[in-house]
């Protein structure tokens, strides 16, 4: 019999050799490991430190097979190590299916690692999910004849604030020293002592410092690493799992994610090889308890003589359809980032049809009308695989990262280029005011800029990738110049937002001059296009007025209306702004899971679902559709935004038309995307830069996002809060250990770093602090902000 | 009868100050270096290929044929490697030899780096032998100042740097791989092969890891050629070289032969088993070679002849034990040297010693149980040729191989403590301390 391994590639096929395992012939490409090419024919071959993910290391000795005849005619006098042995031509290997002495040595080698590790199992996070437990099953003696005295340690050892090891039960595999060695680049654990006393050090003064810390404790093939979210918190065997995406960032990971009792426990990395492979980040693993907080709305609220009250939902969805009626079309919609691309669809279409306007935008952060034209241009209405993806980024020649800091704010692209640079020697370019860590451990060069000054002079070929984060907003031109950049060189060209429901949201049409599928506006033929297919007369004619012209026109009485989903003042280029415009608002309806800045100011609350319990889809960055499960089944769950948007069409009289997830779906698919033309891509003069010092800026990945709220393990691995300034400008300043940093409207102090990649005559500071962010401070990357020495300031003040 | 003993790598130990240059250079020091680089490079190669000179570090692979192994058209820097991190239990030839007379080395480091085309060569010498260390380093240091390292050596156009380097005190760093990361400044643990060391050993570079007296026999098979070299010795294991007798005999210490003496000839040198005593059991080279007992003293010490009887030639280093010695304690100390040693990276090795040690403890104490001599042995079947590298077989090599021959004296450990059927006392050389408890 002869399977044949399945081609990955219709084009040029590599090299391939045939080996015979327990008579089973296999054609596998040149260089697969023993071990692989059995998985290939479905012999599963007992393992511990192999990985398919990480480099081989041959340390457990687990997979031991015999090889009779190494393709040259003579065997192997002992047996091998299948996760290191590379297939060759005419090979025969014999596993513990048709060996005995496989089989011995395999048995055998599980006694061994039993010898020190304790059977707590009972006890042990990993009981019921072990690949020891399992393979002692398997593959072990039911009895151990060692007797003796195991080796012990007191436990567990802070590895960081959330990743704790127990030594007792290590095995040593060093997957977990290859993972942050190889795959995030954090090398801050190794393998420390030698015999039996080895174990997994860290710094003696420097914690585990990783964004992907948790993937360790899920490839640890025993109980030794255990998460501090998660320990102690449940039983596997207890668990029900569902299949989500991840609602943090537009990387589109697949997670796990268990629960028990009502009660996500814990998320887990998927296994989905085109997008996080079998990766995730901390974030995403565990930041998944910011709605179990006691500002969790749960029943309807509705103002009256100025005080919010409790009310139900009969009665707040008459009071809320009383204050659309009055609004009529002079209303604006802002929906955020964090919507399901049904959810989206659901405002776009209640803004369009039930309030008759197109001043919609999800946008909650720094936008310009020349980023609302690029994505019309060159983002909206596309589908998977026309444009870039994951894959074309590891056979790319050259990669760019423009206003894109992967590792905080695409931590799984980050993943995937470090990785390409690490094996396939992609060259990578950073433009970025500082060298940060992330660019280092992509092995990419760095290119100083703050601006789009770079862009220009940027070199680039067909062969090449732009990958332009959504910051580029913030600096007026240079999504023009990148555009240009694209078109003139030939380069690819992708567009990476930061949030989940980003590209869903565009998609839906959550922009003040696109209709769903990326369909114009402006143009006539789209809009009889969406109104047919959606059955209305006609569609509002005329682009609509973005987020911050929004509540600017309700500031000045322009507007006399908003609806807000799930937004975050403070996320916006001036938080007082939104304020302003909420406050002046003749009428607010806020959905929301949490009480709000946004609650506040509203007229009526609707409380919204959590994520966890109901369906729909993410769209990622390569516009890959992530599909989520709802994974709490509990009868007391409030309604969905698509719920909520449909019952106020029923009761205003204009029935929305969609009432589910899967009519929402049906529809989305039926009017596809738009097959016209397409607005002309911007064309905008680069800004001058700010003034004497500029401000430079993105978001952290672990920072004080609300989403990250009740997790404190997490938190504490946050990078810390600095300033950034390059020591000529420290010097220029006159800096110390702190600055002061202040806008127009506000001020805050920073620790400082001199850091000599830094961009001269600027200052990089988190776009979050936990304590206040840009908006908060009102200011926008790309503009002057004053630096002072904080030691100078008589008055110390705090933090404004 | 001739005198079986044939002195070149030792013959210089007695001279007054054979450590310096000087002493070196009046007995013909550097003579096969200055006859190396007449010839060309490949030429160098052929003629140690012709000699047949194998490997002195134990494996016994031929030196020359290591050295065509290099590609010449890599373009990386190549290095040679010397291994002198000799710490096996009853090795020590290349201390003494160190000690003795480091230009002997030092001569072969240049030869050798000549003929492969390395401009940096590197000693890993085992740390804590400072007074080797030092002897090295003014050795060395004494050859760059005549000129025989450094650029243009003797005109010659050929360049080359020595550097010493001590290790850390790890029996692993002498696993030639595990030396290449200890020398790179990690951690000495064996690395996965392949890639071999002459494609990308050093820094990734191709590199050449010879034991010291593999290097060391060099100059003289260049001063007189590959034939003599050739006369002496057997059929497949040419050449002279260094036995060293430990233990129960009378004048313990190094004696250099040509390959193939047997030890009824070096017990005759040696002064024989310590009177009123005789011959027990004995490793034929080191502590991870399978013992012997009296029945092999004729056997003949070299590569094939050790192998014929179920051992290895090793270090040559022959640990001699006599009637008054417990095999289990012997054992039971070798173990717990592995044991000790092993650098955790892989299962059979790091969790097989430390349970071997604890089964071989109940054996010594008389409370070992029915059965436990099976035991032991499936024990050490599932740690041998499992392990990622070759310590491991080692440690359990003796274990077997004491089993093989003295089974009785392990079941007896079912019943009686081995200080009791062996008194410690009788065994030992010197005069021992009363320890409590231990029977010692």
């Amino acid at each position: 019999m002869s399977v044949q391994a399945k081609p990955t590639e219709v084009a040029e096929r590599p090299p391939s050799v045939t080996v015979t395992i327990d008579g089973i012939a296999v054609e596998v490409p040149k260089g697969t490991l023993v071990i692989r090419a059995a998985e290939m024919i479905g012999i599963a071959i007992p393992r511990f430190c192999d990985h398919p993910l990480l480099d081989p290391v041959g340390a457990c000795r687990q997979c031991m097979v015999e090889v009779p005849d190494m393709g040259n005619g003579r065997g192997m006098p002992k047996p091998q190590a299948s996760c290191t042995l590379e297939c060759a031509d005419g090979m025969k290997v014999a596993t513990q299916r048709t060996s005995e002495k496989a089989e011995k040595a395999q048995r055998g080698m599980i006694e061994l690692l039993l010898v020190n590790h304790p059977l707590d199992c009972p006890i042990c996070d990993k009981g019921g999910e072990c690949p020891l437990q399992n393979q002692a099953m398997s593959t072990g003696n039911g009895e151990s004849r060692f007797d003796g005295l195991k080796r012990t340690y007191p436990k567990p050892v802070n590895v960081s604030a959330q990743i704790l090891l127990d030594r007792e039960r290590c095995v040593l595999c060093a997957r977990c020293t290859r993972f942050s060695e190889q795959i995030s680049g954090d090398p801050f654990i190794a393998l420390v002592e030698r015999g039996a006393l080895q174990q997994i050090g860290r710094y003696e003064t420097e914690p585990y410092d990783s964004y992907f810390s948790g993937n360790v404790v899920q490839i640890c093939p025993v109980g030794a690493l255990t998460s501090a979210a998660y320990r102690f918190q449940s039983r596997p065997f207890d668990l029900v799992s569902t299949p989500v995406t991840c609602e943090h960032c537009a990387s589109g990971c697949q997670l796990r994610t268990d629960h028990r009792h009502f009660q996500v426990k814990r998320r887990l990395a998927g296994d989905l090889p085109e997008v996080n492979e079998e990766w995730n980040c901390d974030r995403g693993r565990f930041a998944f308890v910011s709605g179990r907080g006691s500002d969790r709305l749960t029943y309807p609220l509705i103002r009256e003589n100025g005080e919010l009250r409790p009310a139900s939902w009969p009665e707040a969805i008459d009071a809320a359809v009383a204050g659309l009626r009055r609004i009529g079309t002079s209303a604006g919609v802002v929906t955020g980032g964090r919507l399901t691309l049904e959810a989206a669809y659901a405002y776009s279409k209640f803004a369009r049809t039930v309030l008759g306007t197109n001043n919609v935008d999800f946008r909650a952060r720094p936008h310009t009308s020349e980023e609302a034209e690029f994505l019309a241009a060159l983002v909206a209405g596309r589908r998977l695989g026309e444009g870039v993806t994951y894959a074309d980024l590891e056979t790319a020649a050259k990669v760019i990262c423009v206003a894109f800091e992967p590792e905080d704010e695409s931590p799984i692209v980050f993943l995937r280029l470090r990785k390409a640079a690490r094996k396939k020697k992609l060259a990578i370019q950073v433009v970025s005011p500082y060298r940060s860590r992330g660019t280092e451990k992509m092995l990419a060069e760095h290119v100083p800029a703050i601006g789009a000054e770079a862009i220009s002079g940027l070199t680039a070929d067909a062969g090449t990738i732009i990958l332009v984060g959504e910051r580029a907003a913030q600096t007026q031109g240079m999504l023009s110049a990148v555009a240009e950049l694209a078109a003139r060189t030939g380069a690819r060209l992708a567009w990476v937002p930061r949030r989940a429901g980003d590209r869903g949201a565009i998609e839906a049409g959550c922009l003040p001059n696109l209709l769903p599928g990326g369909r114009p506006v402006a143009d006539n033929a789209a809009r009889v296009d969406v109104a047919a297919s959606w059955g209305v007369d006609r569609l509002p004619a005329g682009e609509g007025l973005d987020a911050d012209s929004q509540f600017a026109a309700a500031s000045d009485g322009q507007l006399k209306g908003l609806i807000v989903a799930g937004v975050e003042p403070a996320d916006f280029a001036s938080r007082d702004a939104v304020l302003a415009g909420l406050e002046a608002a003749e009428f607010v309806l806020s959905l929301e899971t949490r009480a709000s800045e946004v609650t506040e100011r509203a007229d009526v609350v609707l409380p919204v679902a959590l994520l966890e319990t109901h369906a729909g889809t993410f769209l990622n960055w390569e516009h890959r559709p992530g599909p989520v499960e709802a994974v709490v089944k509990s009868r007391h769950t409030p309604m969905t935004d698509l719920r909520i948007l449909a019952a106020l069409a029923d009761a205003v009289g204009t029935p929305l038309g969609i009432r589910t997830v899967a009519s929402a779906q049906a529809e989305i698919a039926e009017l596809g995307v738009w097959e016209g033309p397409r607005p002309a891509t911007p064309v905008l003069p680069t800004a001058p830069r700010g003034g004497e010092v500029t401000l430079t800026s993105w978001r952290q990945l672990i920072d004080g996002s609300r989403a990250n709220d009740g997790e404190p393990a997490l938190l504490e691995t946050a990078r810390p809060v600095v300033a950034r300034v390059s020591p000529a400008t420290a010097e220029r300043l006159g800096l110390g250990a702190e600055l002061r940093l202040s806008s127009a409207t506000g001020s805050h102090d920073f620790a400082v770093v001199t850091d000599p990649s830094m961009v001269d005559d600027a200052v990089w500071i988190p776009g979050n602090f936990f304590d206040g962010s840009l908006g908060t401070l009102g200011v926008v990357p790309g503009e002057a902000v004053t630096v002072v020495p904080a030691s100078e300031l008589v008055s110390a003040g705090g933090n404004a | 009868m001739t005198d079986p003993l044939t002195p070149v790598l030792t013959a210089n130990w007695g001279d007054e100050q054979a450590w310096k240059l000087a002493s070196y250079e009046r007995r013909g020091g550097y003579q096969g270096m200055r006859a190396a680089l007449r010839m060309t490079p490949p030429e160098v190669i052929s003629l140690v290929k012709d000699s047949g000179l194998r490997g002195r570090g134990g494996a016994g692979f031929p030196t020359g044929m290591k050295w065509s192994f290099v590609p010449q058209d890599n373009p990386n820097p190549k290095y040679l490697v010397v291994n002198s991190d000799e710490s096996e239990p009853g090795t020590c030839k290349d201390m003494p030899l160190l000690l003795a007379s480091p230009h002997t080395l030092v001569e072969g480091i240049v030869i050798a780096s000549y003929a492969i085309g390395v401009s940096h060569a590197f000693i890993y010498c085992r740390g804590e032998v400072l007074h080797v260390i030092r002897r090295l380093q003014q050795a060395v240091r004494e050859a760059y100042a005549a000129g025989y390292a450094g650029s243009n050596i003797l005109g010659s156009g050929f360049d080359l740097e020595i550097t010493v380097h001590a290790g850390a005190g790890a029996y692993i760093c002498g696993e030639e791989t595990a030396l290449l990361d200890s020398l790179e400044g990690r951690r000495g643990q064996p690395r996965l092969r392949p890639p071999f060391p002459a494609v990308a050993g050093l820094y990734a570079c191709p590199t050449v890891i010879n034991n010291v007296e593999s290097i060391a026999s060099v100059p003289a098979i260049v001063k007189n050629g590959s034939e003599w070299f050739k006369q002496m010795g057997t059929e497949k294991s040419n050449g002279m070289t260094i036995y060293s007798l430990s233990g129960h005999v009378a004048r313990p210490g190094q004696f250099e032969a040509p390959l193939g003496v047997t030890l009824r000839t070096l017990l005759e040198l040696s002064g024989g088993i310590r009177a009123g005593h005789q011959l027990k059991f004995w490793t034929p080279g080191g502590s991870s070679t399978p013992i012997l007992t009296d029945e092999h003293l004729d056997l003949s010490l070299d590569y094939e002849g050790m192998a014929g009887a179920g051992t290895m030639l090793g270090t040559k280093a022959l640990q001699i034990f006599d009637e008054t010695t417990s095999v289990v304690r012997t054992t039971l100390r070798w173990v717990e040297f592995y044991k000790h040693e092993s650098c955790g990276k892989c299962t059979p090795c790091r969790e097989g010693t430390w349970w071997l040690v604890q089964l071989l403890h109940r054996f010594e104490a008389g409370t070992a149980v029915d059965g436990d001599v099976d035991k032991l042995l499936d024990v050490c079947d599932n740690i041998g040729g499992k392990s990622f590298c070759a310590l491991a077989d080692g440690a359990v090599a003796c274990v077997t191989s004491a089993v093989r021959h003295f089974r009785t004296e392990f079941e007896a450990g079912y019943s009686t403590p081995a200080w009791e059927l062996f008194p410690y006392r009788e065994s030992a050389l010197f005069e021992v301390r009363e320890r409590e408890g231990a029977g010692v």
